[in-house]
């Protein structure tokens, strides 16, 4: 296998654990997020549709956090909050790689006028903001969680495939790619055993950033009332919701707000370090 | 030039048309009906019936189309189903709002993020160079609706000093009231815009810095300076105003959010509306018009940016093919 | 008289590593030295250093004292007086040397600008800087982007820039290995005569012993950092004394002996 200068994933990953600050630090907030999100699969203080402990209570006495204006935990609430928000951001780069790693790869294959219009769709595409789209798409179904991922995730293919087309454009211009060409190698044996190993470097990068960009896109949708519908507690939705009563109870309209920023800033920085380690030329550049 | 600027327009007019097919075919692929929004609950088939011819929405879908764009060839974008005013002079009022909206927390942006990513990049080394990369990556963490709460719980709701929504009725006849109420939404995109500019802007001087022909400038006898002024600027806005073009597009349709957040009437607003009613005249219209917006400002930032790079003066694009 | 006194310079990175070990030359006014030695023996560095330009994170001690001023540890205020006025440099990669947003003219203008020339006395010049250094159609030329020229072109506009500043040093950095056989040769015709002409002092940087056998009179040769042989190219040439001097001038001559062979000679 054949690979463009400067890659070894898997050794650079491992020494890059351990030494890049970045990375540690992306890892460590990100997986915080996580973990909380996987705790909240078993077990959550109270059920989220409890309603029990009274309007706007203060942190403390029973409620950790406090509760928001309905009576609901609001420890619960961020729980299951930081599970939705890890499925939108999984479940939208999901879609994304897919759909755009196949348009991406289809375009740089295509010539001429394919080309052309395929790259100008993608162009189109990218024109229109996620949030639309997703709107559009959100209101052809209804307001679930699973249409704003696949909104999201749509409009991000978009993204990735243009990027994806650039990246195999590029490769395909390598002296090694005709040299397999020349001797006999399939164009399928070629796409999996050159084209990808050389792109996914960069592609994961993009992914990464991808995932914050679609938490936020949710918490977006979410905050219009497009999201996941109520007792789901989306972070989005819970800011909403918190807005009118900010002065009077901050902690429903701050807490929701910092768990979603370290989530996005620790995927961020795993992105950033991801990319110092697997791409030293973009290090040299950045330093 | 001239050559180009044809083929650019007729690109542009094809994006436009192709466009406008997608968001028609789309929007009847919604599964609601429109004639819903206007009958009781419980209306009869008949009255049903009666609705879908009223709005022409019993038509079959080619005839719709070209119904459509024949409207839009005469400058009206259609009358909406559920209000029955036109919808071109709403969408003109609403522009009132998020043009100024958007205009003003672009060129903000812009001042805050070029100096911050010079420096950034510049004095990387020192501790504010770091502290700027790290605002920066703060504040492309933030959603921008969560800035806008904070923004109003500081300023509005403690300080007192602004308006912690909404627009006067009247408008741009009370310049002064109409300033006041957009102080914060433009202050909100601005700084969630500039975050993420900042870190192009730094990555364009970083490429700057390191390049060969500032170092022939300087080794002939250029100050580092004068070297930046004539060199650096002009380089470094090559990959700058082609984000640029993105960002201000991007910021207008998206002021959608922060308009909710501030209770503006933009057409952000008009458009979640639009689409809870199934509004398809005054959806496609917002559409129509951002879209037309969008192409116009790619177009802009094309040719802005074959001015400044002659390498891109070859293609038709300008673009990195 | 000298007019470039390297003295002990070294040059080490930010981690220590020394690039550049002790290494001394000078330069008399009209005297041609060649600085040669593989890729990473530090040659580049010592013309870089000598401007004052290291690369970020370089740091170079000892002295360099080029027209009287001494460059390690210089304000930049004081080097941006000395760079341009007592030595010009052209460097290896003509594509990314010159502002590829910038018309040739108005670069080569640069410098004169600085000289106190402007308007027509500034474009008669800009247009003089251009024909010396052999390039047909001046007026074209000077229109003309980095993108719209040759190779050859573009080195020669280089040229032009850094003699347009008039130095008493003439730093060339490899300034013809990016160029084709043809083009090369050529080109170091055309620098040799302008440097004869205006006794213009030359520091010649190469890998390559033929092409500075061509321009300088006297040979340096550097190894991983530190100064192997130095002496009269003749000398060099025909009776190197180091190990690593032999090879390169083995290795030369081979070279041209193959040609010898098949041109039947």
């Amino acid at each position: 296998m054949k690979r463009l200068p400067g890659q070894n994933p898997a050794r650079g990953l491992t020494r890059s654990l351990t030494r890049s600050l970045t990375l540690t630090t992306g890892c460590l907030l990100a997986g915080a997020v996580g973990l909380l999100a996987l705790v909240s699969l078993f077990w959550l203080p109270y059920a989220s549709d409890d309603t029990s402990g009274g309007r706007l209570a203060a942190p403390g006495d029973g409620h950790l956090l406090g509760t928001d204006k309905l009576g609901r935990d609001l420890l619960t609430q961020l729980m299951t909050g930081s599970r939705i928000a890890v499925q939108a951001g999984l479940g939208s780069v999901l879609i994304a790689a897919t759909v755009g790693v196949t348009l991406g790869v289809l375009a740089a294959f295509a010539q001429g006028w394919l080309d052309d219009t395929l790259s100008v769709l993608l162009d189109i595409l990218i024109a229109f903001p996620t949030l639309l789209l997703a709107m559009l798409i959100v209101a052809a179904r209804s307001a679930t969680l699973e249409s704003a991922v696949l909104a999201i995730g749509l409009a991000q293919s978009a993204v990735v495939g243009r990027l994806v087309r650039v990246l195999v454009k590029r490769v395909l211009a390598q002296d090694f790619i005709t040299a397999s060409r020349t001797s006999g190698t399939s164009w399928p044996r070629i796409v999996a055993g050159h084209i990808l190993p050389n792109i996914w470097p960069t592609l994961v990068v993009n992914l990464a950033l991808q995932f914050g960009l679609a938490v936020l896109a949710e918490a977006g949708l979410s905050y219009l009332g497009l999201g996941a519908p109520p007792p789901n507690a989306s972070w989005g939705r819970m800011l909403q919701e918190a807005q009118a009563t900010f002065t009077t109870a901050p902690a429903g309209a701050l807490a929701p707000g910092i768990l979603l920023v370290l989530l996005v800033i620790g995927v961020n920085l795993i992105a950033d370090g991801l990319r110092d380690t697997l791409d030293p030329a973009a290090r040299r550049r950045r330093a | 030039m001239a050559r180009y600027l044809l083929r650019r327009f007729v690109f542009l007019l094809v994006s436009l048309a192709l466009a406008s097919v997608v968001l028609f075919v789309l929007l009847r692929m919604l599964p609601g009906d429109p004639a819903n929004a206007l009958t009781a609950v419980g209306a009869t088939d008949e009255q049903i019936a009666a609705a879908r011819r009223s709005i022409g929405s019993d038509r079959p879908l080619p005839e719709q189309f070209t119904h459509w764009i024949g409207q839009l060839l005469r400058g009206d974008l259609g009358t909406s189903f559920v209000s029955s005013l036109p919808v071109g002079p709403e969408v003109g009022a609403r522009l009132n709002v998020t043009v100024p909206l958007t205009l003003a927390a672009f060129v903000l942006a812009v001042l805050i993020a070029v100096p911050a990513g010079f420096l950034a990049a510049y004095r990387r080394r020192t501790w504010y160079g770091s502290l700027l990369s790290g605002v920066s990556q703060l504040g492309i963490a933030i959603p921008v609706f969560w800035l806008g709460m904070i923004l109003i719980a500081v300023f509005a709701l403690n300080a007192r000093w602004l308006p912690a929504g909404g627009f006067p009725p009247d408008g741009w006849d009370r310049p002064g009231e109409a300033i006041r109420s957009l102080v914060l939404p433009v202050l909100t995109i601005a700084l969630v815009m500039s975050a993420s500019l900042i870190r192009y802007v730094r990555s364009a001087t970083l490429d700057v810095l390191g390049s060969d022909y500032l170092r022939t400038a300087r080794a002939l006898g250029s100050s580092f300076g004068r070297a930046m002024w004539r060199h650096g600027l002009r380089n470094a806005s090559v990959p700058v105003v082609s984000i640029l073009g993105i960002e201000l597009a991007s910021t207008l349709l998206g002021a959608v959010v922060v308009e909710s957040v501030f209770a503006l009437p933009g057409l952000g607003s008009l458009l979640a509306t639009g689409i809870a009613q199934h509004d398809y005249p005054v959806i496609q219209g917002v559409l129509f018009v951002s879209t037309l917006a969008v192409l116009i400002i790619g177009f802009a930032a094309d040719l802005l940016q074959r001015i400044i790079d002659p390498r891109l003066r070859r293609g038709l694009s300008g673009g990195n093919r | 008289m000298t007019i470039l006194d390297i003295r002990d310079l070294t040059i080490r990175t930010a981690g220590g590593r020394v690039l550049v070990d002790g290494l001394s030359l000078s330069l008399a006014p009209g005297q041609r030295l060649g600085l040669i030695g593989e890729s990473g023996s530090g040659k580049s560095l010592t013309s870089l250093a000598v401007l004052g330009l290291l690369p970020e994170g370089m740091a170079a001690s000892g002295s360099v004292e080029l027209a009287g001023t001494q460059v390690v540890g210089a304000s930049e205020r004081r080097l941006a007086k000395v760079r341009g006025r007592d030595a010009a440099i052209v460097f290896q990669e003509p594509l990314t040397a010159l502002d590829p947003l910038m018309r040739a003219g108005r670069q080569i203008a640069e410098p004169l600008r600085r000289r106190g020339l402007s308007g027509t006395e500034l474009r008669r010049a800009v247009l003089a800087a251009l024909e010396r250094v052999l390039l047909p159609e001046p007026e074209r030329i000077a229109r003309a982007f980095p993108h719209e020229m040759s190779g050859g072109q573009r080195q020669r506009v280089a040229l032009a820039m850094a003699l347009a500043c008039e130095p008493k040093l003439l730093i060339a950095d490899e300034p013809t290995t990016a160029l084709d056989v043809t083009v090369q040769a050529e080109l170091l015709d055309l620098l040799d005569a302008l440097v004869r002409e205006r006794e213009m002092a030359v520091l010649f940087v190469s890998h390559d012993l033929a092409v500075v056998a061509k321009v300088a009179d006297r040979v340096l040769v550097l190894k991983d950092g530190r100064a192997v042989e130095e002496g009269d190219v003749r000398d060099i040439v025909t009776a190197p004394r180091e190990p690593y001097t032999r090879a390169l001038v083995a290795s030369a001559r081979q070279l041209e002996s193959a040609l010898d062979r098949r041109s039947g000679r």
